[in-house]
């Protein structure tokens, strides 16, 4: 699990220097975090380019040092994990109430789709709060890759 | 101590509420009353008309039954031998001026009322509020002629703890006017202020959303009014300051330094959203 942590940001890393090679799979055409501007409320091309994951964005989703999203969402999908939060909407149905260039916009900037005053972090954004720690400085929580692997699990969630 | 002796001693509608919490209490604090040793606290009030709370609700309602007991028993709360510990203490000379605590300031049980209640408070010398643990140190250096300790050294929570438990039960009353209220302000402004690369203020979790789970977690409004507090996580008592911390880390954000301005005007700021809650010294939480 370090392992792939390192990795994932080692692919941040590599976004952000515009690099066209990159250990994790980022693509020569990934969209970085600068050049993903969301407009009214959606972001339609796939950050990396191709189709993401749902089997891996299942497990992002679930990794309390990548997703964390069952910290504040509830998903029936995982019920065998304990501890689901309450802070956010729960995500059954997800996919049934927001279209997948809707949820991509939220996953990137969340503050640009539902407002600034959410508590909800965004994943592929840049500028977010004062003091961030040296080590996630200029990093995204999530790269581009993580985000599509998300997206497309979210679309499982009927 | 068992279970069965801590639950006799909530009432028979708590263990009601108990039993339907897992569906609808855990949306809210619960409605138990905290009687400890006998003498029954205040956990909520209704917050002040200009004021950020409609309620204001201590940490403890939001606790699950098991830890609340904990702190209704002196023998059962695991503060106590940090208090112990305290009292002997505040006897006890150190220092190169061959005095104690205890020189100055007598017995505990009556110079000591009500200064947990009211810390931090103004200092005239420094020219700014400064904490329990700070007033402490003070005494420390000027008077006893003894070194600086920790925020979270053993034997500053023993006198922390001690001194603390001689407000318990008073309300806190927090003077935010004069001098203090830039302090306040400036306290205020860290509240409201997202930090980290998860970009949150205290305000997201504590203010907006108090009351629910953050996965196994159930959101307080983040009130100190028992610190320092024996943490079950902890295994411990810590400062606020320390419990500061931890918040700021969680949110992946570089932490304010114990004892800095910042966090004394955060603590002055959080102790004042609390006016009127029971001093709780030492609480015990999750």
């Amino acid at each position: 699990m370090k392992k792939s942590f390192v990795i994932a940001f080692a692919a941040a890393g590599a976004v952000l220097l515009g690099a066209t090679y990159s250990q994790a799979g980022s693509h020569s055409n990934t969209v970085s975090p600068e050049m993903a501007m969301i407009k009214d409320g959606t972001f339609e091309k796939s950050l990396t380019g191709g189709a993401g994951d749902a089997e891996k964005g299942k497990k992002t989703f679930a990794n309390r040092k990548l997703g964390n999203c069952l910290a504040c969402h509830a998903n029936k999908d995982l019920a065998s994990q304990p501890f689901h939060g309450e802070v956010g909407p729960s995500l059954d149905g997800v996919a049934g109430r927001y279209e997948e260039k809707q949820l991509r916009a939220i996953m990137i900037n969340s503050k640009s789709v539902l407002g600034e005053a959410t508590i909800m972090p965004s994943f592929y954004r840049l500028e977010n709060g004062i003091r961030t720690m040296k080590k996630f400085k200029g990093k995204t929580i999530l790269n581009a890759e993580q985000v599509e692997d998300v997206i497309a699990y979210l679309k499982t969630l009927k | 101590m068992g279970i069965n002796k801590r639950l006799t001693r909530l009432t028979l509608a708590t263990i009601g509420a108990f039993a339907l919490s897992s569906t609808i209490a855990l949306a809210d604090a619960d409605d138990n009353e905290l009687v400890i040793e006998g003498a029954k606290m205040t956990t909520m009030v209704e917050g002040a008309k200009d004021g950020p709370l409609d309620e204001v609700y201590s940490g403890w309602r939001f606790r699950s039954e098991e830890t609340q007991a904990l702190e209704t028993d002196d023998f059962d709360n695991p503060a106590f031998s940090a208090v112990d510990r305290g009292k002997e203490l505040w006897t006890t000379v150190t220092g190169s001026k061959g005095k104690s605590c205890s020189s100055c300031h007598d017995k505990a049980e009556d110079t000591m009322k009500g200064v947990r209640a009211s810390m931090p408070k103004w200092d005239k010398d420094l020219g700014k509020p400064i904490t329990l643990e700070q007033q402490i140190n003070e005494c420390r250096t000027d008077r006893l002629g003894a070194e600086k300790i920790k925020f979270d050294h053993a034997d500053m929570l023993a006198m922390t703890s001690y001194i603390g438990l001689q407000s318990r039960g008073m309300p806190v009353n927090i003077d935010t006017s004069g001098p203090m209220t830039e302090w306040a302000e400036k306290g205020k402004k860290i509240y409201y202020t997202r930090v980290g690369q998860l970009d949150m203020s205290c305000a997201n979790c504590h203010e907006d959303n108090y009351g629910k789970r953050i996965r196994a977690d159930h959101l307080s409004q983040g009130q100190i009014n028992g610190f320092p507090t024996y943490r079950l996580k902890w295994n411990g008592l810590g400062s606020v300051h320390r419990r500061f911390k931890g918040c700021m880390k969680n949110i992946r954000a570089k932490p304010f330094k114990v004892g800095s301005d910042e966090f004394v005007a955060l603590e002055l700021y959080v102790a004042s959203r609390g006016q009127g809650l029971s001093v709780e010294t030492p609480a015990v939480r999750n």
